[in-house]
């Protein structure tokens, strides 16, 4: 692609603002802040805009050499783009969401979330598979941070534990990938999709980056630092978190693990598949008592991945589409919940459920939204959440149908844990003066909610544009693996007839053949 | 081989032999005043040394053409690299020591003038292709060491850090003697050429046994595990910019001597000591980290954080190859630069008494009181924790490429395990000035010297450093590249 160099100018934007943010004062930063991510966002739907559906698979690419043999090499499939806007539509959110409850040191506050912001560029539009570690790892140091100065009370144990957990998921991936630059001799990533390696090589790569994706997924039972982290973070952060950093475990089952290692992928579908049935089940029953929102939320949040990991590895385009837009759809279902726990936090502190009650009465508008969101979570039709589910179940049913039983339970149990949790935030008597003293929505948290909203709805009743870019891109994922599908225990298989009518009884018609060998019941067959 | 040639190729050690020898009697008959003047001095020899070894470096030399008086010395690129960063880390910790001898009117000639007979040591260590020379660097540099470590002789902790590296150090010496002596035994011959072409055919058990006792008195010099014992005592104990000293050029110096020993004059025997390195280096990046949690006082903190990057250093040795010893040279110079941002900025943090602060409880929330010492700590950091997109990442993944290049899967993943656990304690160090409450302590302000050698490194470390990482990359190559010229 010629002429501006787009995808530079995303990531440059957030950086000079992040500079700039560390130097002014408080409220010069929330403005600065606020303009950067609009104009990436505005360089988003200028991207999205041009992006050529069913054109070249990889497209805006740009190229330079760095030292140490690895190349600054940005481009973006369907995949990236969808992910991309992702981000950059969170983010003006996630800023709005801090304007007033960050007030300790808001130009470092705003100045990590920049460079959030620019890292999450960086690792959807990295075409260099060490660009994609540096950008993916970079991450651990803003976040990091962001939960240990501005979290909650327990934030340093939360910090430690997210960063460790995901230092030690990662960094045996790089050594695999030092490998495969080593053996392919190119940190292409278009170039390594296409690369065959050994089978037996497969194995031990793919549970190397399964390491690092899964705890970034992620995964039972390597989901508990995600709890932790969430609780502790300031909302914008758990709605990053949320948003769009869970996305990156995703993002990389579908970018490496399953192109690159197709042999290795279908030999531990069911390590997968185990995984994530246990993950719906387990964490959405540990989801129905939790007294703390954001925990709840949290551990929704692990339930939702489980399907999307099952729909990735079913092994068809539908499962992975499912799985895209469950990614999408849960990065703005759950980041608009952690929105909605942000407002009554910002106005009683407290994320005790018990502490709230009869909400619906003094907040009505509030009210609507979080139904909204709740809805949408639990995947109600016309909501984004009910395309996620619907699509991603329907792939996963094509490879296991067993799979499938267990996992739309999950379902069920996510309808009973987030309706249980909006009874009692939302309706029933106003137990607390303070709770029901608290004032309606204002402007600026309106600002928030109603473009997540139109969103979640627009991806609800239309989500084919948000499938019409991935679509080609997803097909070629599927090819790339179908040599190696494991068979499915859905498709109608056509028996061989019988030899015999239902009826017929093995000796009846000839009694000196009783229990003989099957030679001479067929024989008898025959004379019959 | 003339004699004229040879003095030639020594140019940058009879300068800096020259300026020590005039600067000693100038500190001698100018006393306490002249200690500016023989800092400045010291410094422009050092300099002017760094200049003349550059042309060895950017020419590539190698070979039989680099070597002086009978092959007993080598200028060749690699000695020319290590060189260089010796030359700078003496350069900063000369200028970074006034402002903390200073207050304690401690300042004397003779610090820059053991700095520069220090590093004339070095400077003969990392060039030294002959046992004997070899042994002569290395007493040069040591004992300068050991009295630079007790300079504070009025401090009680200083003259026990000097005797406890003194008398830990001689052992040391000991050891590597025994070895070099079991090495001319059974290979008839002190230089490293010969020693190569004496064990081309195969490694005796007796000649087994010199290189083991060699390298065994190699790792104390560098600190590795199971010789590493001395480390956390000599630098919490010495003064802190002698600490600074000791954590880099020293350390380059054994470095390169170690590699030189082992893929120059043991070149032809790789098997035989490449387990014994792997296992010092994998020994070092786990002892260096578990070590390093339960300390509070910063500089032993520092001390193992030295241990266990020499582990890191010496999984590129392991993998016995130009790349590795290309990636371990790299690997040097970051760490050079990490070590010199963090102990300066520790050396910067001082109370309204001018009283030096070295443990945890002082640093606390350092952050929002001095935040530009403590964001540099922060690159230091995360960069020493091997995090992208710092420098310190690239340092290591330069390594562990050389060792995946060299099929020790393995070593690499092991190595890279235990990094996680180093990266605790880098985290703790940013979460005591970051997430902790404030205490305030360090408030006097530092000299202007320091901020600069801070700031620089802080520049170096960060992202804005993949600039220069071209031309470093270059450099290393090429130095790599002059070692096994003459292999």
């Amino acid at each position: 692609m010629e002429g501006l160099p787009i995808l530079s100018l995303m990531l440059l934007v957030p950086l000079v603002g992040a500079v700039l943010c560390m130097f002014v004062n408080a409220s010069t930063a929330r403005w600065v802040a606020l303009i950067a991510t609009l104009i990436d966002l505005l360089l988003g739907i200028a991207l999205w805009a041009s992006f050529d559906i069913g054109g070249a698979q990889w497209q805006f690419t740009e190229r330079a050499d760095l030292f140490a043999g690895f190349q600054y090499a940005l481009g973006i499939d369907g995949i990236a783009l969808m992910l991309i806007m992702l981000s950059v539509f969170l983010m003006p959110i996630c800023i709005l969401a801090s304007w007033t409850s960050v007030t300790r040191r808001v130009g470092e506050y705003m100045a990590a979330f920049l460079v959030m912001e620019l890292l999450m560029i960086g690792v959807f539009a990295a075409q260099d598979i060490l660009l994609f570690y540096i950008f993916f790892e970079a991450g651990l140091i803003p976040m990091y941070l962001i939960i240990g100065i501005w979290g909650g009370a327990d934030r340093i144990y939360a910090s430690f534990k997210f960063f460790l957990y995901t230092l030690l998921g990662s960094v045996v991936m790089l050594i695999a990938m030092l490998w495969m630059v080593n053996e392919a001799g190119t940190g292409d990533i278009p170039t390594l999709l296409q690369y065959d390696f050994a089978p037996e090589a497969q194995t031990w790569l793919w549970l190397a980056f399964f390491a690092s994706f899964a705890v970034k997924m992620p995964m039972w039972p390597v989901h508990t630092w995600l709890p932790a982290a969430h609780v502790q973070a300031p909302t914008a952060g758990s709605v990053i978190l949320a948003g769009v950093l869970l996305k990156l475990g995703g993002y990389g089952f579908i970018r490496f693990s399953l192109p690159m290692f197709p042999e290795a992928s279908a030999q531990f579908m069911w390590l997968v598949f185990g995984l994530s049935m246990i993950a719906v089940v387990v964490t959405s029953l540990i989801a129905l008592v939790q007294h703390d929102m954001k925990k709840l939320i949290a551990y929704s949040s692990v339930a939702h991945m489980a399907i999307v990991t099952a729909g990735l590895f079913a092994f068809n385009a539908q499962g992975i589409e499912g799985a895209m837009v469950m990614m999408l759809s849960h990065g703005l279902v759950s980041g608009a919940l952690f929105l909605c726990v942000g407002v009554i936090y910002d106005r009683l502190h407290t994320r005790e459920i018990e502490r709230y009650g009869g909400l619906a009465i003094n907040m009505p508008r509030y009210a609507v939204f979080f139904l909204l969101f709740t809805m949408a979570s639990i995947g109600l039709p016309g909501t984004s959440g009910f395309v996620a589910e619907f699509i991603s179940l329907a792939g996963v049913y094509r490879a296991s149908s067993t799979t499938t039983f267990v996992l739309t339970t999950g379902i069920i149990l996510g309808a009973g844990y987030m309706l249980y949790l909006y009874r009692r935030v939302v309706f029933g008597e106003q137990k607390n003066a303070d709770a029901a003293a608290m004032p309606d929505l204002n402007p600026r948290e309106w600002l928030m909610l109603a473009p997540v909203a139109a969103a979640v709805l627009w991806m609800g009743v239309y989500p084919e544009s948000f499938l019409a870019p991935m679509r080609g891109d997803i097909a070629a994922i599927e090819a790339r693996i179908a040599r190696a599908a494991p068979p499915s225990d859905a498709d109608l298989v056509v028996g061989q007839p019988r030899a015999h009518e239902a009826n017929y009884i093995e000796g009846e018609h000839d009694a000196d053949h009783g229990a003989a060998e099957g030679e001479h019941a067929e024989a008898a067959g025959e004379e019959h | 081989m003339d004699y004229a040639t040879s003095f030639g190729l020594v140019i940058p050690e009879l300068v800096l032999t020259g300026a020590g020898l005039v600067l000693l009697m100038i500190a001698a008959f100018g006393g306490e005043k002249s200690s500016r003047l023989v800092s400045i001095l010291a410094a422009v020899a050092l300099g002017a040394a760094g200049a003349l070894t550059l042309p060895a470096l950017i020419d590539g030399a190698g070979g039989e053409a680099t070597m002086a008086f009978y092959q007993q010395f080598s200028a060749d690129a690699f000695a020319s690299f290590a060189k260089l960063l010796v030359y700078i880390a003496a350069i900063a910790c000369l200028m970074i020591a006034p402002g903390f001898f200073g207050r304690l009117r401690a300042m004397r000639p003779e610090y820059p003038v053991l700095v520069l007979f220090a590093t004339l040591g070095m400077s003969i260590m990392v060039s030294a292709t002959d046992l004997m020379t070899l042994y002569i660097g290395l007493e040069l540099n040591s004992l300068a060491a050991y009295v630079l470590a007790s300079f504070l002789r009025n401090d009680s902790r200083s003259a026990e850090a000097g005797l406890k590296y003194f008398v830990l150090g001689a052992l040391a010496s000991g050891i590597l003697l025994y070895g070099m002596s079991l090495t001319y035994g059974f290979t008839g011959t002190t230089s490293f050429a010969g020693i190569r072409l004496a064990q081309e055919a195969g490694l005796s058990t007796g000649a087994l046994f010199g290189l083991i006792f060699v390298l065994a008195g190699l790792a104390f010099k560098i600190s590795a595990v199971p010789f590493h014992m001395w480390t956390p005592d000599v630098y919490e104990g010495a003064p802190t910019p002698v600490t600074t000293f000791f954590a880099t050029a020293p350390k380059v110096a054994a470095i390169a001597l170690t590699a030189r020993v082992a893929l120059d004059a043991f070149g032809s025997q790789a098997d035989a000591w490449r387990q014994i390195v792997i296992f010092a280096a994998l020994a070092s990046i786990v002892v260096g980290a578990l070590g390093a949690i339960g300390q509070n006082n910063l500089k032993r903190l520092l001390a193992y954080s030295s241990i266990n990057n020499v582990g890191f250093i010496l999984i590129g040795l392991a993998a016995a190859t130009a790349e590795g010893a290309s990636a371990m040279l790299f690997y040097l110079a970051i760490y050079v630069v990490m070590s010199l941002g963090s102990f300066v900025a520790v050396l910067m943090l001082r109370n309204g008494d001018g009283e030096n602060l070295e443990t945890f409880d002082d640093i606390a929330g350092l952050s929002s009181t001095r935040p530009g010492i403590a964001w540099c700590l922060l690159i230091m950091m995360f960069s020493l924790a091997g995090i992208p997109p710092l420098m310190g990442f690239f340092a290591k993944l330069e390594v562990f490429r050389a060792v995946v290049e060299a099929g020790l899967i393995p070593l690499a993943v092991i190595g890279i395990a235990a990094s996680v656990i180093g990266a605790f304690y880098y985290i703790k160090f940013v979460k005591v000035m970051f997430f902790d409450e404030a205490v305030n302590r360090a408030t006097k302000s530092a000299s202007a010297s320091q901020w600069a050698i801070l700031v620089i490194c802080a520049i170096l470390i960060s992202p804005l450093g993949w600039f220069l990482t071209r031309g470093l990359e270059m450099m290393t190559d090429t130095a790599a590249a002059g070692l096994f010229a003459g292999v």
